[in-house]
């Protein structure tokens, strides 16, 4: 199967290893892998700040981008969150029929990265060696928007090697919200001290997650606190074979 | 007489105000414990529903009935409230609603009032337009007591003194009752209350409610509680008076099997409130002989004009999603500066209150989605915040530098290779903080960040660029 990559615009600047892996995963299940290099970014953080208009032009150049591609992943829930919720009403808000039909079109090929392997790939062991304590945090977008329930659990339990910590108050937002994280730096910081302190609880050596935005809030606090523990996206850990390629 | 409902006016900006809330450790602390309490017994007596999913859906599809044909309902309401032997008035605003009660007050020739169960009547200052008239208002309802009596403000729809806990509540009595001797023991505080209010029950000539609910068909208001006291003053006051926000009205006495299922579920985790008092105009020898209504719109059509948003008027108060909001947990009410606080708060006070006053609240928020989940009515709080961002984004309100942020950041993003050249100009610019990969202290809004968080640094190579340097189809 070819499967084209929405990296996300967050994911290709700041983290690009969650890419490589995800390049790395798909592959070494057999599939090919297309990264379209005229994409950019969906638009969330415009829309979620208020910025619709200029979050508009973003979803038009990324439905020219992905139109045709047969299956579409995209190693981030929050990213997926905003094309199932946002596209639609931004596209119905345009009254331009056309939008709306290719809006219409592009959605049932979105696949989030734990979505893809275990619904559409039908996979839940990926073959990888991960000897290392873990815990999931849940992004809130995976939680109530998209629905995952518990494929990443479900995938991170095959991995050979890892031993899988249970996250405590794992429905409780980590506070990164985006914009939020620094326009309401001092809530954001006190739910982050929450969390942190869940992450702390497990004993982990590594949280993960299938969303880098929330890994980089948790992971910046678990740093800056020089805490020994650090944050890897869900797609790395799968990624991982030990160096027994 | 007329007072202004200026208070978000002059409330500060919800980031300072939140700043001071999560720097009052007493506060974090009352308001975590509590909150968690409801929100365990919410669960519990949620789960145990196997229809609550129907349940939500009936409650918001009776909402959302009732607004499209608010006007015909509001007048149905009124017909039959008349027939049944009370008075109907209608107040525009809060001033209109505040004036009406002092000229009823006037009217009997009372000056003590004794209230129950109206937040409605907190968000006209109904309390400071009587007292302004020499009218002495006694809060009846526990916690509205304990708020008045601390010369403070609610802060939780549902649990108004929920920031309160039992050792500061007794202070405020000792203090406020004029004891010599009080325990401690939740008994001697209820006690102390009981004596207190008793003696007004028993003088007070005039009673003052909200709503939970207006029946149409019968004319009926429905208030449910937990403490009797609103109970004694509906029943014992010679005269009654109800201040009801208009979307308090439902169609049918029916409806009520719905939300007086959701509503004690979602906001005290109870099966069925202990009391639920409904009423229908006056009867002869039983009640208070006058009973007055007064509908109170005070920005709430304006809320109905937009189709968008309109939904909010759903909602009946039960406060779930303050328990369940990650940041109403670390805050508390007092922060968002308004009578409405929490997620619902973050939504109605910018509707009800002009945007500029109060356009930090849309934001007051992470967009969890954790009080949608909760909303026994649906109210897709999480796009109605967006929704209003877009507003204050658009009447020009938001901050210069958040603009110019913006503008940059979608300029960049425009096309991929305006990408590829900021992803570039990034990595120069950031080299004079990077330490180690990491930006520990950075200037600007994103000193907000590195105030508590290491940001990574753009690494030297982008996806995109190791893409191309791997060559399609290819590894390196």
């Amino acid at each position: 199967m070819l499967i084209s990559l929405f990296i996300t615009c967050y994911n290709d600047t700041l983290f690009p290893e969650t890419g490589k892996a995800v390049v790395a995963v798909l592959e070494r299940l057999g599939h090919s892998v297309e990264f379209r290099t005229a994409q950019t970014c969906c638009g969330q953080m415009h829309y979620n700040t208020g910025y619709q208009r200029e979050a508009f032009p973003m979803m038009v150049h990324f439905l020219d981008v992905f139109d045709d591609a047969e299956v579409i992943c995209v190693p981030s829930s929050s990213c997926v969150a905003m094309i199932r919720e946002h596209f639609p009403k931004m596209a119905a808000e345009s009254r331009e029929a056309d939008l709306v039909h290719r809006v219409e079109q592009v959605l049932p090929r979105i696949f989030e990265f734990s979505e893809l392997l275990v619904d559409k790939l039908g996979v839940t062991d990926v073959g990888a060696f991960f000897p290392h304590t873990v815990t999931l945090h849940t992004s809130c977008h995976s939680l109530r928007s998209l629905h995952v329930g518990e494929k990443p659990t479900r995938l991170l339990e095959q991995v050979r090697g890892l031993k899988l910590m249970k996250l405590e108050e794992a429905d409780q937002c980590c506070g990164f919200g985006g914009t939020f994280a620094v326009k309401n730096a001092e809530v954001s910081s006190a739910m982050l001290s929450d969390k942190l302190r869940c992450v702390l609880n497990t004993g982990a050596e590594i949280c993960t997650a299938n969303d880098n935005s929330c890994l980089m809030q948790i992971g910046g606090a678990l740093s800056r606190q020089r805490t020994g523990v650090r944050c890897l996206h869900l797609a790395e850990v799968l990624a991982g074979t030990g160096g027994r390629d | 007489m007329s007072v202004r409902v200026a208070e978000a006016a002059t409330a500060p900006e919800f980031p300072k105000a939140a700043k001071q809330a999560i720097a009052n450790t007493q506060l974090r602390h009352n308001v975590r414990h509590a909150t968690d309490v409801i929100r365990a017994k919410r669960a519990r007596v949620v789960d145990e529903i196997p229809d609550w999913e129907q349940l939500r859906d009936a409650g918001h599809a009776i909402k959302a009935h009732t607004l499209r044909h608010l006007d015909f309902y509001l007048k149905q309401f009124e017909t039959a409230c008349k027939n049944a032997g009370g008075h109907v008035h209608w107040a525009r605003d809060a001033d209109e609603a505040n004036d009406i009660i002092v000229g009823l007050m006037r009217q009997y020739h009372q000056s003590e009032v004794i209230k129950v169960k109206t937040m409605t009547s907190d968000e006209t200052r109904l309390n400071v337009a009587l007292e302004a008239a020499d009218i002495m208002p006694y809060e009846t309802d526990l916690a509205d007591l304990i708020v008045q009596l601390g010369e403070d403000k609610p802060s939780h729809i549902v649990v108004p003194a929920l920031h309160r806990n039992k050792m500061e509540i007794r202070q405020i009595f000792l203090e406020k009752m004029k004891l010599t001797t009080l325990g401690d023991r939740p008994e001697d505080l209820a006690d102390a209350a009981r004596r207190y209010l008793r003696e007004k029950f028993l003088r007070v000539k005039v009673g003052i409610s909200g709503a939970n609910f207006a029946v149409a068909e019968t004319g009926s208001i429905c208030v449910v509680e937990s403490e009797g006291n609103g109970r004694m003053c509906v029943t014992l006051p010679e005269v009654m008076i109800s201040l009801v926000g208009i979307e308090k009205v439902i169609p049918r006495f029916q409806d009520l099997e719905v939300f007086l299922q959701l509503l004690p579920r979602s906001a005290t985790g109870e099966r069925m409130n202990p009391y639920n008092s409904i009423w229908t105009g006056v009867s002869a020898g039983d009640g208070p002989r006058e009973f007055h209504v007064v509908l109170l719109d005070n920005g709430r059509t304006n809320v109905l004009a937009d189709a968008q948003s309109r939904e909010t008027l759903n909602c009946i108060r039960c406060g779930a999603c303050l328990n369940a909001c990650p940041v109403y947990r670390q805050t508390g009410g007092h922060a968002y500066g308004s009578v409405y606080g929490g997620p619902i708060g973050a939504i109605l006070t910018p509707q009800l209150q002009s945007m500029e006053h109060s356009q930090t609240l849309p934001y007051a928020s992470s967009l969890c989605g954790a009080c949608y989940e909760v909303c026994p009515v649906k109210i897709n709080i999480p796009e109605i915040l967006i929704h209003l961002r877009r507003r204050v984004v658009e009447q020009g309100n938001a901050p210069f530098s958040e603009r110019i942020a913006m503008q940059t950041a979608s300029f960049a993003l425009s096309n991929s290779s305006r990408l590829s050249t900021a992803q570039k100009l990034i990595r120069i610019g950031q080299w004079p903080f990077e330490r180690e990969g990491k930006l520990e202290n950075l200037p600007g809004m994103l000193g907000a960040w590195t105030a508590v968080r290491d940001l990574p640094a753009v690494p030297k190579q982008s996806f995109r660029e190791w893409w191309s340097a791997r060559g399609t189809g290819k590894r390196v």
